[in-house]
């Protein structure tokens, strides 16, 4: 098969088997320790509340795959965009937005981003340029290249990251979508998160090709596959793609390679798969013990790992009280915000 | 015998239309093939090439004549051995001779447009339009181009995007010139991809850019339903009014002529459910210029419905700088005391016709139409209801949940007192759209078919 015309991309081999990627400040390790902390914790907390009925509907935890969002965050520079699916609590704390509201939301409360009237699936930050949440499989990549249509028109140096999975990656859209961004050479990094599962099936059940980062291949976008259990290897590709994106080079495809521990969503049997596989995973390769493992190395005391811990758990516990204090939305909130 | 050239029809909807030039002089041969005249439509030039072979004995219709109709005799080939001397014996205009001259291939295959102009049964003046204002004559396609044009001059935020709406200058003529003056960064030829490129509209709307998508006609925005529903009307709902999007899909909707059923369907009823959405369909000239450059400024999504068959007729549309009607708000364009007739778009047609077909029987029939289907102007109808006891609905959709169902069920929930018959709805068949002329003309409301509605509410 073709290999992407531009040869900037590099090989997934290259990546994924050549070496260890360039190495973090301790400064570094430890922002990527706590944000992914804080992940890891809130989503722990969403399933607890959903185990007590506090959160209903659709919840779709992201424990696993937290390297992605942080890495790629870490390459990102304020105005950048960021969009996604419905497994959307990850992306969110990584932007910035707030641990409280984003539960709040999950309890559907007055305090929620969308004030209780989105949910799990649907919530936004204007002023963290993070555009949803969005519960249609592929939607989102659409509306992720026009976001980075609209840098293009307006002439600035942002760059949108529309993130999806492997399941949405075989959506019709997509390739819409990738036409046009390459056509029309638009900054959008196109972050397909492969946890090798879409709800209940395998990439192999699902996919022809099978490689994600080819999936460009036939309109000459780059594509490079990227382990994205590792937070450092995510941020390097970032940092390259977004500095293609930023060139005026057009769109670049990052195919991030990661796992998701828990079900597609709260109700899933999880008989696609074996227990041993998930535990294999978390012990070889969780992203939080790999940064943690390195900073004891690196002679971090325990005690700072704690600390960080700590104070994790403190904005998560707090989270969870507000969302479930914080009163329901005012009944006249169902009439408001259908037109503006 | 000598072989009469006929004026060939670009498409199902063209009637008529301008012999530009000739490219070949009596007494020349021709061959299978060579293009023998250029033909005008408001549309697009077209060549027509030659299906016989000899000599191009006269021609019929000198260069630079107007509005030539479909199949009139424009020359004769005289076949070799044939003389002038025969071409007395030319024969009357026949499907043969018809089928002798073929356009060169479609350059727009999108049919063109009649030049009819629209009724001018309307009685009531516009609120709109202060008095003694200036108004020229204009096709709905000029008000609609001229109406993005001032919206795009005025705001740089504003832009088109779509299939062929730059170039080729829009399949129906719709976005003419706006290439040349606005430049290919703010008129945007896409791919013929709807489901990708209604999502980029939408995602650049929601960082503020105010985007104009063009439908080559809404039957093919059945591919994009999802990102207009479920991304366009829903996300200021879903953020808690912290992200929407101002964004006008527009394109004609509805029946054209003789394109069959995937081609001929109206969306009024399926985009009229939709809270989120605002839904746009004029019938005049200057309601679609006025309301267009308010669906444009409008902070949400907007529907615009427009119709293919009405393209092409002219209609008064007020010379003012900044001509803008409010949406949501219907017309009475005819006041009569005995029968409302409520319609919109091109249903205004059979209810304009049908009005002055009952005002012959002594049936003075009140016509209000509608423009906006979402949000409804409720009022407007039952204020009407309230004085004629009196309603017909005339739609070219489908009965069945319906927008006549709509009204007719507004109607009874505000004025059921007040009626004197049950709402009468005269509708699209339910059948999909047939091929055939003579079906295809019954599937369609007709004027009989509302003034037979009207006259049965009037107990006549």
């Amino acid at each position: 098969m073709a290999a992407p015309k531009k040869a900037a991309a590099s090989t997934a081999q290259d990546k994924t088997d050549g070496g260890s990627p360039p190495e973090f400040t301790r400064e570094q390790e430890l922002k990527a320790l706590r944000e992914m902390l804080l992940i890891r914790r809130f989503e722990e907390k969403a399933g607890q509340l959903y185990g007590m009925g506090a959160i209903g509907g659709f919840c779709h935890l992201y424990i696993g795959q937290e390297a992605v969002v942080v890495g790629m965050q870490m390459a990102l520079k304020t105005g950048d965009q960021v969009i996604t699916g419905y497994r959307d609590h990850g992306h969110m704390l990584a932007t910035g937005m707030e641990a409280n509201g984003v539960m709040a939301e999950l309890t559907g409360r007055h305090g929620g981003y969308s004030k209780g009237k989105g949910g799990s699936m649907h919530m936004f930050s204007k002023e963290k340029h993070f555009y949803g949440g969005h519960g249609i499989v592929g939607a989102q990549v659409s509306l992720g290249t026009g976001l980075a249509f609209a840098n293009h028109y307006r002439g600035n140096d942002n760059v949108s990251v529309t993130y999806f999975g492997d399941g949405a990656a075989n959506q019709g859209q997509v390739y819409e979508s990738f036409n046009m961004a390459e056509l029309w050479k638009l900054p959008v990094i196109y972050v397909i998160e492969n946890n090798r599962y879409a709800m209940g099936t395998s990439v192999s059940r699902a996919s022809a090709q099978q490689d994600f980062s080819k999936r460009g291949a036939s309109f000459n976008i780059p594509g490079q596959q990227v382990d994205g259990m590792d937070v450092r290897a995510v941020k390097a590709a970032g940092d390259e793609a977004a500095a293609w994106c930023r060139a005026g080079k057009g769109p670049f495809i990052l195919e991030m390679q990661t796992y998701r521990y828990r079900g597609h969503s709260m109700s899933d049997p999880a008989k696609y798969r074996t227990r041993e596989e998930v535990e294999k995973v978390r012990h070889d390769q969780d992203p939080i013990e790999q940064v943690r493992n390195r900073l004891l190395a690196a002679k971090v005391s325990e005690q700072d790992l704690k600390a960080i811990d700590a104070e994790v758990r403190d904005i998560v516990n707090a989270s969870a009280d507000f969302a479930q204090h914080d009163p329901e939305p005012d009944a006249a909130e169902l009439w408001t915000d259908i037109y503006r | 015998m000598p072989i009469q050239v006929l004026m060939p029809a670009l498409s199902p909807t063209m009637e008529k239309g301008n012999l530009s030039k000739w490219l070949k002089k009596e007494g020349e041969t021709i061959k299978s093939g060579d293009v023998i005249a250029e033909i005008e439509t408001d549309k697009a030039t077209m060549e027509v090439e030659a299906t016989d072979e000899g000599t191009l004995g006269k021609i019929l219709i000198p260069e630079g004549t107007a509005d030539v109709a479909v199949n009139t005799p424009i020359a004769t080939i005289l076949a070799d051995g044939e003389s002038a001397a025969d071409l007395a014996k030319a024969p009357a205009p026949a499907q043969k001779a018809a089928e002798s001259a073929a356009p060169a291939v479609a350059k727009a295959e999108a049919p063109a447009p009649k030049t009819a102009p629209a009724p001018q049964a309307i009685a009531e003046p516009d609120p709109e339009v202060p008095a003694g204002t200036e108004m020229v004559t204009q096709t709905i396609r000029e008000a609609l181009r001229d109406a993005m044009a001032e919206e795009m001059r005025r705001d740089a935020d504003v832009f088109v995007m779509g299939e062929e709406v730059a170039e080729y200058q829009g399949a129906y003529k719709v976005t003419q010139g706006l290439l040349q003056e606005f430049g290919a960064k703010r008129v945007i030829d896409t791919p013929i991809t709807e489901h990708g490129f209604a999502g980029v509209g939408v995602g650049a709307a929601m960082t503020g850019l105010k985007p104009i998508v063009e439908f080559m006609t809404f039957n093919f925005a059945m591919q994009a339903i999802d990102q207009i529903i479920n991304s366009a009307a829903k996300t200021l709902y879903m953020s808690g009014g912290q992200m929407g999007c101002s964004i006008v899909f527009r394109g004609p909707n509805g029946a054209a002529a003789r394109v069959a059923a995937q081609h001929s369907q109206d969306y009024s009823a399926w985009y009229s459910s939709v809270p989120g959405l605002k839904v746009v369909a004029p019938f005049s000239a200057a309601d679609y210029k006025g309301l267009l450059k308010a669906a444009i400024r409008d902070p949400n999504p907007v529907i615009f419905l427009e119709n293919e068959m009405l393209y092409g007729h002219t209609g008064e549309v007020p010379k003012l700088d900044d001509f803008v009607i409010p949406i949501g708000k219907a017309r009475i364009v005819r006041s009569g005391g005995h029968v409302t007739i409520i319609s919109w778009s091109n249903g205004m047609s059979y209810a304009l016709k049908a009005a002055d077909e009952l005002a012959k029987d002594g049936i003075e029939a009140e016509v209000i139409d509608l423009r906006t289907l979402r949000p409804m102007d409720t009022e407007t109808i039952i204020n009407s209801v309230k004085k004629t006891g009196r309603a017909v609905t005339v739609e070219e959709g489908w009965a069945q949940s319906g927008v006549g169902a709509e009204i007719a069920a507004r109607i009874m929930e505000n004025a059921f007192d007040y009626l004197d018959a049950p709402v009468a709805r005269v509708s699209g068949k339910d059948v999909p759209m047939p091929y055939a002329a003579n079906l295809e003309k019954l599937a369609l409301p007709s004027v009989a078919e509302v003034v037979e509605a009207a006259k049965a509410v009037c107990y006549r």
